[in-house]
């Protein structure tokens, strides 16, 4: 099973929750505690070890604000 | 070299290929209709760049393009179709850009006649695009000076980064004249081009053509340093010429080939014993203000004739500063003055006076 | 693919569009495609009028800002003088299909070797949300508050089928960016069209079905759903021209 490691440029992030609607293991949400210095708020992950790494938040992602790590192939 | 006898469109074009024309962008308008025409032919012979556009339209954001690519590059039309580039041509100001675009006049307002005219005036000097931005206007009154002009105009685009248009009427479009071709012109020192966009591969750092600035702090600079550009070309390149001055009762003030037969009609005077002079404005902005600080005491009045209502005629009355009375003659739609008609405006010149 | 980062086809700068505006997806794929055919350094783009009109901002390579409508009259210019470099315009529905129609049709006419990207999302965006070309019968804008309505407004343009008439033109493509399947689809239109422009086949289009969340009021997922749900019907998915498969 893959597994993935995301890094967020927070600054870049607009909150616009894209990510999240298409995290198909649903890992991934808007944390309204946390804001960058635009005010948008940022996202947050519930549970890295459920990354499988599919890189779909990446993809949509219209700021480029996820790197994705893929940790291990099968 | 030998002169050749030939039309002003087609000298036009020859003279823009001797001055290192790359690529050439245009329409069908009469009567500017040989220029595309012989550039469909001899820039394909020389192994440059002809399109025809679409439209007036078209071709301007073409030469807008191809200029900021780092071209030579020209356009031509008739007051129509000048109209119809005025938001390029203020794109090209603001992105400073060279290009030359030749204007032959026809009558107007609207679709107008084909005959000539100098009813552009205004849309030349005061341009009708938007912003505040200036375009060289250099005023042929032969084939021989278009030559001449269309030449120097390529290197002040390019030494100010600015539109330069050459203003030419049907007249100088249709008729044949001798011409050199060869006949150098003044050496002027042009600077690389050091902002183009030929890719990032090509030079340093990333280049970009651009006119927006919605910051007002940057917006406002980037004016001056325009308007900086424009008093260094209104302190260099002024042209124009005097003749008859010494003594003169009267001066005329004409441009292009009305500046013709003005000269016809001051033989006819001089032969009345009547001495009249002529400014001949070369360069239109420019505009030749110092010359009006030469005119005589002896002046009792400054005719201004134009093929058109009177729009140069502002220029004079500026340049005039109240010193002496201003006349006007003008003819329009098409209608070309005789030299009698400028005889007789002079003769009976207190009816003709507007200030 | 193993992992995903930013490319290095996009600029440092943060972009000013909307969250969860496509217009963000969209250069990402465009400079994606840039870099993985190793053509940034000799690429021009060409920025129009509209949200997109700082994407000389965002997208690394040289790039002159154009008038409203006039990107493909620049583009032939500078791909005239520089046939050698690879030039592309990116436009909006209105930049492109109203008043920008005859210099893209004309460019496309004359074959001209372009990529010309087109964001359709069906409205004026940065002035508000006017109604479009491409605005769906209904559909309610600014300047058609009672929805647009065929009497008085005429159909929506189908911009992708118009251009599949022209000789000129060697691959059309029409795609959308609704889910992660068609984004993908999107920057495999994207690469094709500027590989056929390598090869000088002539000239390329993508329209790429986009949203506007802000001026449609809905959510950015929201936006791409409605877009997937109402605009397909109306502009389909497809290749709609290719040159290499008559």
């Amino acid at each position: 099973m893959k597994k993935g490691k995301l890094t967020f440029d927070d600054e870049s992030c607009k909150g616009c929750e894209l990510c999240v609607s298409f995290c198909p293991v649903e890992i991934l949400s808007l944390d309204k505690d946390r804001m960058n210095s635009s005010g948008y708020h940022l996202i947050t992950v519930s549970d890295m070890n459920l990354c499988i790494g599919c890189a779909n938040c990446a993809i949509v992602c219209p700021d480029s604000v996820i790197k994705v790590e893929v940790l291990n192939h099968e | 070299m030998s002169k050749v006898l030939m039309k002003g469109n087609e000298a036009i074009v020859r003279a823009a290929i001797a001055a290192g024309l790359d690529a050439f962008f245009g329409y069908p308008i009469t009567p500017q209709n040989e220029i595309p025409e012989y550039m469909s032919k001899l820039m394909k012979e020389a192994g440059r760049v002809f399109v025809q556009a679409e439209s007036e339209v078209a071709a301007i954001n073409m030469v807008y393009g191809a200029a900021g690519a780092g071209a030579r590059v020209m356009t031509s039309s008739s007051s129509v179709g000048i109209a119809l580039k005025q938001e390029g041509i203020s794109y090209i100001a603001g992105a400073e850009l060279p290009c030359v675009i030749v204007s032959v006049m026809r009558a107007g307002p609207g679709l107008g006649g084909i005959q000539p005219s100098q009813a552009d005036y205004f849309q030349a000097t005061r341009g009708g695009g938007n912003g505040d931005y200036r375009v060289v206007v250099l005023a042929p009154e032969s084939i021989q000076e278009t030559v001449d002009l269309m030449k120097q105009a390529f290197d002040i685009a390019d030494m100010y980064r600015n539109p330069v248009m050459v203003l030419a009427d049907g007249l100088i479009g249709q008729m044949m004249e001798s011409v050199d071709l060869d006949k150098p012109i003044k050496k002027r020192h042009i600077e690389p081009k050091n902002y183009i966009t030929n890719g990032t591969d090509y030079h340093e750092g990333r280049h970009i053509v651009n006119s927006l600035g919605l910051d007002p702090v940057y917006l406002e600079k980037h004016n001056f340093a325009l308007q900086s550009k424009y008093n260094r070309i209104i302190q260099h390149e002024v042209q124009y010429e005097m003749i008859n001055m010494i003594h003169a009762e009267y001066v005329i003030v004409a441009y292009g080939t009305v500046s013709r037969i003005v000269r016809s009609a001051i033989e006819t005077l001089t032969e009345m014993n009547i001495h009249v002079g002529l400014i001949r404005p070369i360069s239109l902005w420019p505009y030749p203000k110092k010359a009006f600080d030469l005119i005589p005491k002896t002046c009792k009045g400054i005719l201004v004739v134009e093929m058109s209502m009177g729009q140069m005629l502002d220029d004079v009355l500026i340049s005039n500063k109240g010193r002496y009375k201003v006349g006007f003659y003008g003819r329009a739609g098409g209608m070309v003055p005789a030299p009698e008609e400028i005889v007789e405006a002079i003769l009976h010149f207190d009816e003709k006076v507007v200030d | 693919m193993a992992g995903y980062e930013r490319t290095k086809g996009l600029t440092d700068t943060r972009t000013h569009y909307c969250p969860g505006c496509t217009h963000g997806m969209l250069h990402k794929l465009v400079a994606e495609v840039l870099e993985e055919l190793g053509i940034l350094g000799k690429s021009i783009g060409i920025a129009s009028v509209g949200c997109s009109v700082f994407s000389y901002e965002y997208i690394n390579t040289d790039f002159q800002q154009a008038p409203h409508g006039r990107a493909c009259a620049t583009a032939t210019g500078i791909k005239r003088v520089l046939p050698d470099r690879i030039v592309f315009t990116y436009q909006g529905d209105g930049d492109l299909a109203s008043i920008g129609i005859a210099e893209t049709i004309h460019a496309a006419n004359r074959g001209e070797n372009i990529t010309v990207i087109m964001a359709n999302n069906a409205t004026y965006g940065m002035t508000g949300g006017q109604m479009a070309p491409t605005s769906l019968v209904g559909q309610k804008t600014t300047t058609s508050q009672e929805g647009r309505n065929v009497l008085q407004h005429g159909n929506p343009m189908r911009v992708s089928e118009i251009f599949a008439q022209i000789e000129g033109a060697a691959y059309v493509e029409r795609t959308s960016m609704h889910d992660i399947g068609n984004i993908r689809k999107t920057k495999k239109a994207i690469k094709k069209a500027f590989t056929y422009q390598m090869e000088n086949k002539g000239f390329t289009l993508i329209e790429v079905i986009s949203t506007c969340p802000v001026n449609w009021g809905m959510k950015p997922r929201e936006a791409l759903d409605w877009s997937k749900e109402h605009m397909l019907p109306i502009f389909p998915l497809g290749v709609y021209k290719d040159v290499m498969k008559p």
